[in-house]
């Protein structure tokens, strides 16, 4: 293991093939500084959690990864995140936002299929690349709801509306939906603070499973929920990324007062 | 001892309650005065004219003799002008709506023609006449026509259509766009894909609404030159002697309901006037049908759209 040549030095920590990594990257809501500074390397097929209290910047870190930013006018990039193994920098104007939402997707906060059959939610993200063959579509589509574990339970009504799903099938359908055109990372967005304990449970699980084959990287308020699924953890606090490590050893040995103090409860 | 204090509380509730009453009784009597006055004008319409509403009012072309005279030229040329309104209305509007909501980039140029487009809705119909009796009338030489009939229609309920495609778009939820988006969409592939489907039921209602009021239109209609006494139809393609072409039909002279109507009221003999009522109904009818429509193809696409 390469040694860490200070308390900094985040991607040092990281014993794996680095899937992605942020460098001293900084992001702007027109002059609101909302990141500064932050290195963040993202591990090949594992789960990175960032956690923090709200407002921190979790959100907008993570949607930096698929440059949502670039939907609204005013926001601005700045430093670097490099993708693997193209090692391109995500955010250089140069490189097409669709490209990297098309080779980075995500999971919302909140299940939002679309108006439209639970096929067609899953098949949407091959049919914008111009998959038009029903037998491919319907091969994926099935690979993909077996894969989000729903399999099971629509097979038999892919043409219903995907809203008369529950809200733990309608996030297990948006997990398909994501990995129907195999991505190579998966952004969550606390993909379980609405969800009940159970389809929490069963999301966690998936999880664990979709790592085996998708680098997933998760921001999650719940703290338990970063330990039990995480492989690396990074603490985010007013925008700057304050610890970075693996989960193991930053819930037992935070490093810094301010990690210790949140993750012990003591604000936040 | 504290004393309770229930008591006097309770007069302050009965006081507050008042008002309730006071303004409820109000709002009540508005409503039903507005909804009265229209029920027994529109009474008074079927009393007058109901008798006229037979088969051959439909099938008849106007006449000298009341009893004898039809809408046949009326209807069609309003069915007519109609489609001209809504071929012009739609994809005008629904574009632009587009344009302002998902493309435009925000800055003052657009915020006029935003603030261009809700003023011409206040436009009175009769400047569109006008505008349209110079520009496709004299300069475009598209003559009296049907053809110029629907564009001007189209063109006054442009601001109806942009209005109810714009605030249809608005209501789609932040999150579902940038889940398409999110899966590698373009901008057109969100728009076509889903904005437009999800906006249809605000599209459909906001084209109902303004065609329900380009049927009962006069103004511009007149002002344009449609005739008031026609005993013919427009060219049916592909028929007569020469053969009409496909589009023929759009330079064709026209009538169209309330020119009707406005023509038999304004006949001496009373027996038009009962024509009038007759064409009154029809007029009425067509419209509270469309906005029934209206309703109805909302309340469908709005089952399939949770939000
Ligand atoms: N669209 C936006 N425009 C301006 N500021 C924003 C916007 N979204 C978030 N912010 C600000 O950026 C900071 C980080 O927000 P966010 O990334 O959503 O935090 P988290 O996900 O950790 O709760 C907050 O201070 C928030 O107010
Ligand atoms: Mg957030």
């Amino acid at each position: 293991m390469n040694q860490p040549k200070t308390l900094d030095d985040n991607a040092a920590m990281v014993t794996e093939t680095l899937k992605a990594e942020t460098r001293k990257f900084n992001f702007f809501y027109g002059d609101n500084q909302a990141l500064k500074n932050v290195d963040l390397p993202v591990a090949e097929r594992r789960v990175t959690a960032l956690i923090g209290p709200s407002g921190c910047g979790k959100s907008t870190l993570l949607r930096s990864f698929n440059r949502m930013h670039d939907l609204y006018p005013g926001n601005r990039y700045e430093g670097e995140i490099r993708l693997y193994p193209d090692d391109v920098n995500l955010v250089s104007p140069e490189v097409d936002p669709i490209e990297i939402r098309m080779r980075i997707s995500m999971v919302f906060q909140k299940p939002n299929p679309f108006p439209k059959t639970i096929f067609e939610n899953v098949a949407y993200g091959l049919m914008v690349r111009g998959e038009k063959r029903r037998s491919v579509l319907e091969e994926k589509v099935e690979e993909a709801l077996r894969g989000a574990a729903l399999w099971e339970e629509v097979k038999d009504r892919l043409d219903d509306l995907a809203f008369n799903l529950s809200g733990g099938q309608q996030q297990r359908l948006c997990i398909a939906r994501a990995l129907a055109s195999d991505p190579e990372i998966i952004l969550f967005d606390e993909p379980t603070s609405a969800l009940d304990p159970i389809a929490t449970a069963s999301i966690e699980e998936l999880i664990a499973e979709i790592k085996e084959k998708v680098t997933i990287l998760i921001v999650t308020h719940n703290m338990q929920q970063a330990a039990r699924i995480s492989d690396y953890t990074a603490f985010m606090y007013l925008g700057e990324l304050v610890e970075f490590g693996r989960t193991d050893e930053l819930f037992v040995r935070p490093r810094k007062k301010q990690t210790e103090d949140y993750i012990t409860g003591r604000f936040g | 001892m504290a004393e309770t204090q229930g008591p006097r509380l309770r007069t302050i509730i009965a006081r507050n309650h008042r008002w309730d009453l006071i303004i409820g009784t109000i709002g009540l009597l508005a409503t039903t005065v507005g909804v009265l006055v229209l029920m027994l004008l529109f009474v008074d319409l079927v009393i007058d004219g109901w008798q006229r509403l037979t088969p051959d009012f439909f099938l008849n072309f106007p006449s000298r003799r009341p009893e004898e005279a039809g809408i046949l030229s009326a209807w069609v040329g309003s069915a007519l002008v109609m489609v001209v309104t809504a071929f012009t209305a739609v994809p005008l509007g629904v574009a632009a709506a587009i344009y302002l909501e998902e493309y435009a980039p925000k800055n003052w140029i657009t915020e006029l023609i935003e603030i261009n487009v809700t003023n011409l809705a206040a436009v009175p119909s009769i400047i569109y006449g006008l505008l349209a009796l110079g520009l496709f009338v004299y300069i475009l030489g598209l003559g009296h026509s049907i053809l110029t009939a629907g564009l001007t229609l189209g063109l006054m309920i442009l601001p109806i259509v942009i209005v109810a495609t714009r605030e249809a778009l608005r209501a789609i939820p932040v999150a579902i766009r940038e889940a398409a988006y999110a899966l590698g969409a373009t901008r057109w592939q969100v728009v076509s894909d889903h904005l437009v489907p999800y906006a249809s039921g605000g599209i459909y209602t906001g084209v109902i609404i303004g065609l329900s009021r380009a049927i009962g239109e006069t103004a511009p209609v007149i002002t344009i030159g449609a005739l008031t006494f026609i005993a013919f139809l427009p060219p049916i393609p592909f028929t007569g002697d020469p053969p009409a072409g496909p589009f023929d039909w759009l330079f064709s002279p026209f009538t169209v309901l309330p020119i009707q109507m406005f023509n038999w009221l304004s006949r001496p003999q009373t027996a038009f006037h009962v024509n009038a009522a007759a064409t009154g109904i029809v007029i009425i009818v067509a419209t509270l049908l469309m906005n029934g429509i209206a309703i109805w193809l909302r309340s469908r696409i709005r089952s399939k759209l949770k939000w």
